[in-house]
This record gives structure tokens, sequence and C-alpha cells, in this order.
């Protein structure tokens, strides 16, 4: 069988600020249609690793590649132009803009005809229908109008993940989705994700161990900069790394 | 905040209807009522100016401290072309504008990958060396004097023309294009492009994740907004008859950031608007009563940014808020007693 490259590829990555070497050497492979869970202490690098993966950050060294294309140190807006979007940890939105208007700024239709300076936006009505799905599909119909800012919690959550579904990515990268939910919350978002499994790639990083075990097909722990196991939920189950660590407790 | 669209989104709204009766009308009244017709010309200049500059403030959260750099260009070069070249308005005004969207992009080139403190900055470096050169560059900007006898060239199109030596006159192209800016920035402020910027002010990081240029909105919106600031420098020097120094000081140009602010340009669109009519009404009416005028304004200027950061129309915004939903509770109340 010929060998396929994964959809994106990170190799031999390094990212140091001032002395401190942040990542040590980096390699992941995310393959089409799977859901990659990173985990990894706090400090290990996930979230810078987040960083260069979708060009926050430019790494030292190393290469990222995606859909067999070098994508190292192009700024996000590239990135994201090629079908990569991402979440933040904390909440990062277009909080003056109510929910719709949050969707709608990311559909790539609206943002590629962005020099328009006459037609207005609230016409497009396509466009609104389509940020209106978009919503539903994160369980935030009836909350169009609201302001981001007065949503609960748990609906920003929402919101933040369905502002990076928007654009329809070929693969969606969330940073600790579950970040400061609750019980419940969470339950919600772990059916949102199960569902969203099946349409789209996704890598996630969380600290809720048993939250990304049910979900992630593989797993990649992060330790020291550096890749320390790898392999199916199950498999890391196993692993001695993984039992060492505080991280196997959980799981 | 950013500002809201208010009731409609339509070509033509109620706030635009109002404003054009006041100002269509205002030559038949301002002279009963003590004032004198210039004025007229100077608010609908700086209306214009004024819009333009909250396109930066306002809708895109860049503060530009430095704005009267580009109407000042705009009115040497409104000045330049009736003195050297021809006495053409259409001629005049295009080269207004397009000297200032020039010299804007020069500085937005410089300054776009800057926000918040750094911005403002260089914005007000940039703007002392324009103002420098006005001031030193003697052959073409005539110095500290400045441009003289700045012609007043008469409104044509073809073989129809109209003369606009007289203040009334002027007045009504200054609110024609006054009316045209109105139409065409309430179409650009909701348009993908305007809800772009809007975007960029509440999140830059997050419009760049989700695949915006940001940079390049950045430099266009402040090519545009020095390109309108140039338009009313050209209205200006023909006012003026002439094009000085002292509008590109920064004195002048922080009067513009003081209207739109007072007025309520973070909340909206009209904010500019009604921040340039409060300026030049306390001006002279104020200056009616006291030479110490601008040191009211300035306690009124502080008063607002203490206690009322959102301006004139951010209180009006309250009270009509307020009042609904007094209305709304006397509804809620009247209903439960039905179903009592």
């Amino acid at each position: 069988m010929a060998h396929v490259e994964p959809l994106f590829v990170a190799s031999h990555l390094h990212k140091r600020f001032g002395h401190q070497v942040v990542l040590e050497e980096i390699n992941l492979a995310f393959r089409q249609g799977e859901v990659s869970g990173i985990m990894g202490p706090n400090g290990a690098g996930k979230t810078t690793c987040f960083n260069v993966l979708t060009g926050r950050y430019k790494p030292d060294r190393g290469q990222v590649r995606f859909d067999g294309e070098d994508i190292t140190g192009l700024p996000p807006r590239a990135i994201a132009r090629k079908g990569i979007s991402r979440s933040f940890q904390l909440i990062n939105l277009f909080n003056d803009y109510t929910a719709l208007e949050n969707i709608l700024i990311a559909l790539p239709e609206v943002r590629d005809r962005g020099f328009n300076m006459t037609q207005s936006l609230s016409q497009d009505s396509a466009a609104m229908d389509k940020a209106a799905a978009v919503l539903r599909q994160v369980g935030l119909a009836g909350k169009e109008r609201e302001s981001s800012k007065m949503l609960s919690y748990g609906d920003r959550r929402a919101l933040e993940i369905a502002v990076a579904l928007a654009p329809e990515p070929r693969i969606l990268f969330l940073d600790e989705p579950t970040s400061g939910m609750g019980t419940q919350a969470t339950v919600r978002l772990a059916e949102l994700l199960t569902d969203l499994k099946h349409r789209y790639t996704m890598v996630i990083i969380e600290h809720d161990m048993k939250f990304l075990f049910e979900l992630a097909d593989r797993i990649s722990v992060i330790h020291w900069g550096q890749v320390i196991a790898e392999g199916s939920p199950a498999e890391l189950r196993a692993n001695k790394w993984v039992q060492a660590s505080n991280l196997g407790k959980l799981a | 905040m950013a500002p809201q669209p208010s009731i409609s989104e339509g070509l033509v709204t109620r706030p635009m209807v109002i404003l054009f009766a006041v100002l269509l009308s205002l030559p038949l009244w301002i002279e009963a009522v003590g004032l004198y017709q210039y004025l007229g010309i100077e608010i609908a200049v700086w209306m214009i100016y004024a819009l333009g500059f909250n396109l930066l403030l306002g809708y895109t959260g860049l503060p530009s401290f430095g704005h009267g750099a580009y109407f000042g260009v705009g009115a040497y070069a409104f000045g330049l072309v009736q003195l050297r070249l021809i006495e053409s308005l259409w001629l005049g005004l295009a080269a207004g504008i397009l000297a200032a969207m020039a010299a804007g992009a020069l500085v937005a080139g410089l300054i776009s990958h800057r926000r918040g403190i750094y911005y403002a900055l260089m914005t007000i470096a940039c703007a002392q060396v324009f103002w420098f050169v006005a001031v030193k560059w003697h052959s073409v900007t005539g110095g500290e004097d400045g441009l003289l006898n700045v012609a007043r060239p008469a409104l044509s199109f073809g073989i129809l023309s109209a003369s606009l030596r007289g203040n009334t006159a002027l007045y009504y192209l200054a609110v024609a294009i006054l009316g045209l800016t109105v139409v065409g920035l309430w179409r650009f402020v909701h348009s993908r492009f305007g809800k772009a910027l809007q975007a960029i002010k509440q999140n830059e990081m997050r419009a760049g994740f989700v695949g915006y240029n940001v940079w390049l909105y950045k430099f266009l919106v402040f090519t545009l907004s020095a390109g309108i600031a140039g338009l009313a420098g050209s209205l200006f020097a023909m006012a003026q008859k002439s094009a000085y120094p002292d509008v590109m000081s920064l004195h002048s140009a922080g009067l513009v950031v003081m209207m739109t602010l007072i007025g309520g340009g973070f909340v909206s669109f009209w904010g500019p608007v009604v921040g340039t009519a409060v300026f030049f009404l306390a001006r002279d009416l104020l200056g009616a009563f006291t030479e110490t005028w601008l040191l009211w304004y300035g306690l009124m200027f502080m008063g607002i940014v203490l206690f009322k950061p959102e301006g004139v129309v951010g209180a009006w915004q309250d009270l009509v808020r307020r009042r609904r939903t007094a209305g709304a509770t006397k509804e809620t109340g009247s209903l439960s007693h039905h179903r009592g």
C-alpha cells in the first residue's frame, strides 16, 4: 500500500522564548477524519504547540505541513484560509457583536468579499441563514440576537467553538474546550463534539481526561516540550509513562 | 461598544431626514437667532471631517490623534490647484481628496502593524512632520502665512454654473457634500467592510484567526478616513479663502477628537455630527458671554469623559431605552391585570 501522508504533520518543532525552551522536539501527525487528543501537565507546552501549528508563533526550527503543503511560519490569516480553524482556551469572541454577527463575520463567503463597501451585510440573507444554521449546530438556536457578552459562560464556550466551525474547516483545533465549565455543561459539550466527530477532523487539547479518552481516536502526551507517549486511549491506559504521571489516574 | 445600527439600515433614515431638514432650512433662520451664515459652512465642513475621523476612532478603534495633517493637506492641495493651476472646483476637490489619501496611505503604511498607545503616538509624530513641512516649505506652502487669496471657483456642470462667492451658496454646496458623505458612510459602516472593521476593533487577534488581513483593513480605512479629511479640508480652504498650517496643528487635531467623543462616536454613527454641533454652538453661544469659553467647554469635556463616556448620543440612547423599558413594564402590568 502506498504511503499516504497524514492530513496535518508537524516535524521536529522547536520553539523557545529567551532562554526558556518550550518546545524541544515535537513530532505530531493528525489523520483525516480522526479526533486527535493532546494532553500533558500544565506548562508542558500544549498551547504553545497549538500556537505554532496555527501560525500565532513561528517555530525556531521544524516544519508544519498541511495536506502536503509546507505552511511553516505562515501568518494566522493565511493558515485560516487554508481551512485550518481554531478555538481558544480563554474565550476570544467579538464581544460587542450578537451571537449571529460573531458567526457571520467568520463565514468565508462574508470574509472573501470583505472589501465590499456598499452592500449591507444584514441584507445578505444567504449568509444570515448559514450563520443561524451554525448556531443551531452548537445548540444556540434562539440566541442569535443576543449580545455575545451577555450569554452564559457555557453558551460563550459553545459560541467560541461555533466561530471556529463557521468556515467549515478541514481541520479544527480546540484548545481546552471544557475549560472553566461545570459537569453539566461539559456533558453537553461532549455530546456536541461527538456529533461533530463524524464531520470534522479535530485536534483537542484537554485537561479533562475522561472527556478526552471517550472522544479521541488517538492521543499524544506532551511533557517537557516533547511527545512522550502516543497511541489509542486503550494503549495509553497501559502505558507506564502515563500511569506513572498523574495523568493516568483519572483515565 | 461598537456603534450599533439605529432603527434601520436603509439608504436614507429618519435621523438623516431630520438632520437635513435642519441644515437645509438653516440659512432662513440662522441670522434670526443671532448667529451668522458663515457658521453653517464651518459646521458642515467639520461634520464631514468628524464623520470620516470616526471611521477610525469609533468603528475601528484606531486612535489617530494627528488627523489635522490630512485636513491640512487637503486644504493646501485645493489652494495650490486654484492658485497655480486652474480655478476649478472639481479639480480642486479631487486634488484635495487624492493628496490627503496619498499622505494618509504613506502614514498608514508605516503604522498599521501597531495598535493602542503606540499607534496613537505614531499618528502624532507623523502629523508633526506634515505640520513642519507646511511651516518650512515656503515656496510651496507660503510658510506660516499659508496660501492666501484662494479663489472660490464656481460650481459648474458643463454650461450650467453657479457662483460660490456668497457664503449661502457655499453653505449649500457644503451641505450637499455632507449629504453625500452621510449617505455613503452609512452604507459603508453596514457593509462587509464596515462590519469587518468593527470586528477588528473588538478583537484584532480573532479577526486574524478567522482569516482577515487585519493590516490591510487598517491601512485602507486610514487612507479612506484621510481622504474624507482632505475633502473637508478642501471645503475649508474655500470657506477661508486660504490654507494655513494652523489647521495641521495638534490643537486642531485634538478638536476633532473632542467633538467625536463628546457627541458619542463610540456608540453611534451620529456622535460626530452631534459633537460638532455642540462644539460650534458652545463656541459661539458661550463665547458671546465669556472669552474663557474654551475653559467651560474643556470642563464639559472632562465631565463627559468621567461620567458619560458614551457622549451626548449615549445619554440620549439611555433615555430612550429607559422610557421603552418603563413602557414595557407598564404593558406587562396591564397584561397581568387582564390575566388576573
